[in-house]
């Protein structure tokens, strides 16, 4: 038997199929989470379109869900960026906090300044931290062998160790009293929200655009090609002569830049000064993200707002349903299992795509053949 | 824009029953329907600092006419603000309790520069006039009276005149009920001191307990603390039989040898005050501070252990904070390096903001900040 | 200070690198079967978190402090297990799927756990060594729980069944070289997820002590990351489980220290203090990491070599 699949339609199918894993995560996601409502005898539909209106409902809720995306698009980078060169950094948490005290002491130490150019001082300053220490896990990796993955998580533990310390000793504001922080940001410096009907802060499109930058230069640059050698394979890499360890030095630069980015943002415009609400998981949560997109800039952005949402509905649970915070924990644990387990399928996927992807190419053979 | 649901309805329509069976001036005073907000920092039943805040948050809910919604976990991010904000805009809640600290700069007085009808009663902040809105206003009890009573009666019940104080970080709040537990139990016995171990955080239970055992270990006899759960020191101290004072809340169920006394909040009355003004349309109190007399913190039954010279000499000087006449910060206070902080003959009053700003250890205090 | 009493402060440091160690040993020797079959589980800090909270829910259920701990390890098993599942699955990496069972872990364990922070819950009995002592301190130190010495008895087990028996050799096989094992007639797969299992089981036991030993209740703040430490342990213990007993002691020792320290007076930089083990650990592995090597020791499977 023989279906006719029409060339144009292979094609979208080829495109869309990297889609499939995520697509039977989610719904797999919505499958076991319902299930766990019912068990426990809560209304699963209620619970379901409390989750759906606190996420996506409003433009309220949409407000609320990407400005939880926002800072996850970036920690997210901090993953995805030296993946790329076949590391995988874990540490995108201190790469933040020591970021967002960089940004915070900039104004500090800087005269007086437009803002404009604050702000760039400020990113740049937290960026050049991110990057540093993140780079130090690509520096001990090359340079000794000292495993990237551990490597990176001791030296974000130790960022928060430094961090805390800084804050509340000698960095500390004495009149930040009962809440230790670095001394506030003047309001001139305080990054706003894009408008006031659309509430979400400036860090969404810095992170917007640096992950569709982070895609050019992956996808679309001759050093993101290279990137991609030294990550498939080291010994090709070496062999064709790339400068294999500057970059891998890179990519972790990159990544840690990304993230020292992001902790600038929560210091300018939210929490306007630095202090221990830095610590707030953004960093760990990006792992997810960017395993979940599977390390491809563009897709981290939408694993970075569905996360988001996930995070954002659960306001609405506590309120609504009573239910304890813990659920949306649960949903969040569940929806991940699900996501990285799915990515099971995708080799499948891969294969089939090229399939497709050919049938799509030769108009006249666009025929599957079903034994 | 309130979003009336189903729940919400059926709740509304049970209050508007329980009203009707209530005494006609009850009632009266209670005739407004509210919405109030209360967000925690962490889960409402950590046996201490959240539980107190949840359970006052309880009886407000008893209240006629008065809807509450509760969020716990929030951390002290952009995930508060939005929280506020959803209270407002999807369940119409007009007054919000944000009860941890961290949550006022700059969450709360965003989010209430952007509402500025909706009230937000902060807890434990440093509400200044012209500063801050005027539709956001902090409240906090003055709990270092509980403290200093724990100190009297620790200082009379120690024998090796060694004190020990669990601490999260050297901030004001806490460096207050330190020097006020000292104050209290030198005032029996000019020897006593007090030994402090900072853990760095609000809840670390194996740092709590090992911090409990170090002081144990070096004689100290009497623990408190100043931690978000008080009841990893409790439990730690009753197995190795010393004397604890509770704090937060009464933690004597979990020592029933070695529980003396202890130093709890009462939320009920500033939560009831601030609904009560909601309801009846009065101004909101902006800065509203209280300690045992105006019904802001209680103290904990004696017990069993304690003297009954403990009892006399605490219950003598709470009877005379009750009467105001009691000043814990009375001049001359040297620092545990012997300078002078506070002078001789000035008498500092429970509502002088200089104690909220405290940053030194009074003699006595064995620790550095 | 003149009057510091040194043997006294020597003494409660030892009780204290114990008791505070005990989880640390559980959770690296879990961590260290894991890897020897050639995985990296970082979700036994989830695992942790749900053998605590099972483990005291069991044993206040039963009155029975023991089954609790069982509890706890068989919840952290079928944890471990289903990490090793999936694992197992092509393209699915182990180190990502360890971060999701943290959330997953730690989500179930709040959400269930939150009718047990209340009640009290029977605790282990601990082995009174110092009761020949007059002294309070003495006794209270040398009063060690009998989970301590059942994790010495695994680690003495694990280090003679590693290097000794068939399951120790197949289990390191695997671990090495997978391929070697393919051709033998084993299947990786299958060992790696019992190895995975096994090691969840251990971390659960860990959570057990946590909740039901030291500071023995359960509450949502009750590890702080005792989980993945024991990461950097084992790396630090060179994937021994014997290097793990002295690690799991050095790293409770250095958790202890900081408030015996502020005990006798010296309370600066507490933070910076904390952070010391992981400092150590990344020390190590600089000195005795060499490029283009891997580290002495490690499994030669474990996704940390590639």
């Amino acid at each position: 038997m023989s279906i006719r699949i029409p060339p144009v339609a292979a094609r979208g199918l080829a495109l869309g199929l990297p889609a499939l894993p995520t697509v039977l995560a989610v719904a797999t996601t919505v499958l076991l989470f319902s299930v766990f409502l019912w068990a426990r005898e809560i209304p699963v539909l209620e619970a379901g379109a409390l989750i759906y209106q606190g996420a996506f409902g409003s433009t309220f809720s949409w407000e609320n869900t990407l400005l939880r995306a926002a800072p996850l698009m970036l920690t997210a980078l901090c993953v995805a960026l030296p993946a790329r060169a076949g590391l995988i950094i874990i540490g995108g948490e201190g790469a933040l906090v020591l970021g967002g005290l960089a940004a915070a002491v900039t104004p500090l130490w800087l005269p007086a300044l437009p803002a404009s150019l604050m702000w760039v001082a400020m990113a740049a300053a937290a960026m050049a931290m991110g990057g540093f220490w993140i780079g130090l896990s690509g520096w001990m990796r090359q340079r000794r062998g000292v495993n990237e993955t551990i490597g990176s998580l001791l030296l974000s533990y130790i960022a928060l160790a430094v961090f805390r310390h800084l804050v509340e000793g000698p960095l500390r504001d004495p009149a930040s009293l009962n809440k230790p922080s670095t001394a506030p940001l003047p309001d001139a410096y305080s990054v706003g929200v894009i408008s006031d009907t659309f509430y979400v802060h400036w860090g969404l499109v810095a992170g917007v655009v640096v992950c569709a930058l982070a895609h050019v230069l992956v996808r679309h640059s001759v050093s993101g090609f290279a990137f991609s050698i030294v990550g498939g394979n080291v010994r090709a890499a070496r062999m064709i002569g790339l400068p294999v360890n500057r970059l891998v030095l890179v990519t972790c630069v990159l990544g840690g830049a990304a993230a020292g980015l992001a902790g600038m943002f929560e210091v300018a415009a939210v929490q306007g000064s630095a202090n221990a609400a830095l610590i707030a998981g953004y960093g760990t949560s990006g792992i997810l993200v960017a395993f979940a997109a599977r390390h491809n800039p563009l897709a981290i952005i939408v694993c970075a707002i569905l996360l988001g949402g996930v995070e954002a509905s659960g306001s609405l649970l506590q309120r609504r349903l009573g239910l304890p915070d813990a659920t949306t924990l649960i949903l969040e644990g569940v929806l991940f299992v699900n996501l990285l387990a799915w990515e099971a399928l995708n080799g499948r996927v891969l294969h089939w795509r090229i399939h497709w992807r050919e049938r799509g190419r030769t108009p006249a053979e666009g025929v599957v053949q079903h034994g | 824009m309130p979003i009336l649901n189903r729940r919400s309805f059926i709740k509304a329509a049970g209050v508007l029953g329980a009203s009707a069976a209530l005494p006609v001036n009850l009632a009266r005073a209670a005739d407004k329907p509210v919405t109030v907000g209360f967000i925690y920092v962490g889960a409402k039943d950590d046996f201490g600092y959240n539980q107190a805040h949840a359970e006052a948050a309880a009886i407000i809910k008893g209240l006629p006419n008065v809807t509450v919604i509760e969020e716990e976990n929030v951390p002290e991010t952009v995930a508060v603000q939005r929280s506020m904000e959803a209270m407002i805009r999807q369940d119409g809640a007009q007054l919000i309790f944000p009860t941890s600290f961290g949550y006022f700069d700059p969450h709360v007085i965003k989010v209430a520069r952007k509402y500025p009808e909706v009230r937000f009663a902060h807890c434990g902040g440093l509400w200044q006039k012209g500063v801050h809105p005027d539709n956001a206003g902090s409240f906090f009890g003055y709990i270092d009276e509980g403290q200093y009573l724990n100190g009297v009666v620790a200082g009379h019940m120690s024998k090796s005149k060694k004190l020990g104080f669990v601490a999260a970080k050297p901030i004001p709040q806490v460096l207050r009920n330190l020097n006020a537990f000292t104050l209290g139990a030198r005032s029996v016995d000019p020897e006593i001191t007090t030994t402090v171990i900072f853990t760095g955080d609000w809840s670390l239970p194996v740092k709590e307990a090992e911090a409990a055992n170090s002081l144990i270990d070096q004689g100290c006899d009497v623990l408190t603390c100043h931690v978000d759960g008080p009841k990893v020191l409790v439990e730690t101290a009753e197995k190795r039989g010393v004397m604890t004072c509770g704090y937060h809340a009464s933690q004597a169920a979990l020592a029933p040898k070695g529980y003396l006394t202890g130093a709890e909040w009462n939320w009920e009355t500033p939560y009831r005050a601030h609904v009560m003004a909601l309801q009846s349309g009065a101004p909101m109190n902006n800065f509203m501070r209280g300690g045992l007399k105006e019904g802001f913190v209680k103290t904990s039954p004696y017990g069993p252990a304690v003297s009954d010279a403990a009892k006399a000499a605490a219950d003598a000087v709470k009877a005379s904070m009750l009467k105001c006449e009691f000043s814990i910060f009375t001049g001359p206070i040297r620092n545990n390096a012997g300078e002078v902080m506070v002078a001789e003959g000035t008498v500092l009053t429970q509502t002088d903001v200089v104690l909220e700003r405290m940053d030194y250890l009074v003699e006595g205090v064995r620790g550095q900040i | 200070m003149a009057e510091i009493d040194y043997s006294v402060l020597l003494l409660a440091l030892l009780a204290g690198a114990i008791r505070v160690g005990t989880p640390f040993l559980f959770v690296s020797l879990g961590e260290c079967l894991t890897e020897k079959g050639g995985r990296i589980n970082l979700g036994l800090e989830g695992i942790l978190v749900v053998g605590a909270m099972s483990g005291y829910a069991v044993a206040y259920l039963t009155d029975s402090a023991w089954l609790g701990v069982l509890a706890a390890g068989c919840a952290g098993g079928a944890l471990g297990a289903f990490h090793g599942v999936i694992c197992s699955l092509p393209r699915v990496n182990d180190i990502a799927f360890g971060i999701a069972l943290i959330l997953l872990g730690t989500g179930l364990a709040f959400f269930f756990g939150k009718a047990f922070i209340q009640p009290q819950a029977p605790s282990l009995p601990s082995i009174e060594l110092g009761a020949w002592s007059d002294d309070a301190r003495v006794r209270s130190a040398l009063s060690v729980n009998v989970l301590f010495f059942i994790g010495v008895a695994l680690t003495l087990l694990m280090h003679w069944g590693l290097r000794a028996t068939r399951w120790g050799l197949v289990l390191r096989l695997v671990g090495d070289h997978a391929q070697s094992a393919r051709a033998l007639g084993y299947r990786p797969a299958l060992v790696r997820t019992l190895a995975t299992a096994g090691g969840g089981f251990l971390a659960g036991v860990g959570g057990a002590y946590l909740s039901l030993y030291y500071p023995g209740s359960w509450n949502e703040g009750l590890s702080s990351g005792q989980g993945l430490m024991a990461v950097a342990l084992v790396i630090f213990a060179r994937w021994q489980p014997l290097n793990c007993l002295w690690a799991a002691l050095l790293f409770g020792a250095s958790g202890a220290v900081g408030p015996a320290l502020q005990a006798v007076g010296i309370s600066s930089g507490y933070y910076l203090f904390a952070a010391m083990p992981y400092a150590l650990t990344l020390l190590v592995m600089y000195l005795s990491c060499r490029p283009n090597q891997t580290l002495s020791g490690a499994p030669g499977e474990l996704s940390l070599n590639r």
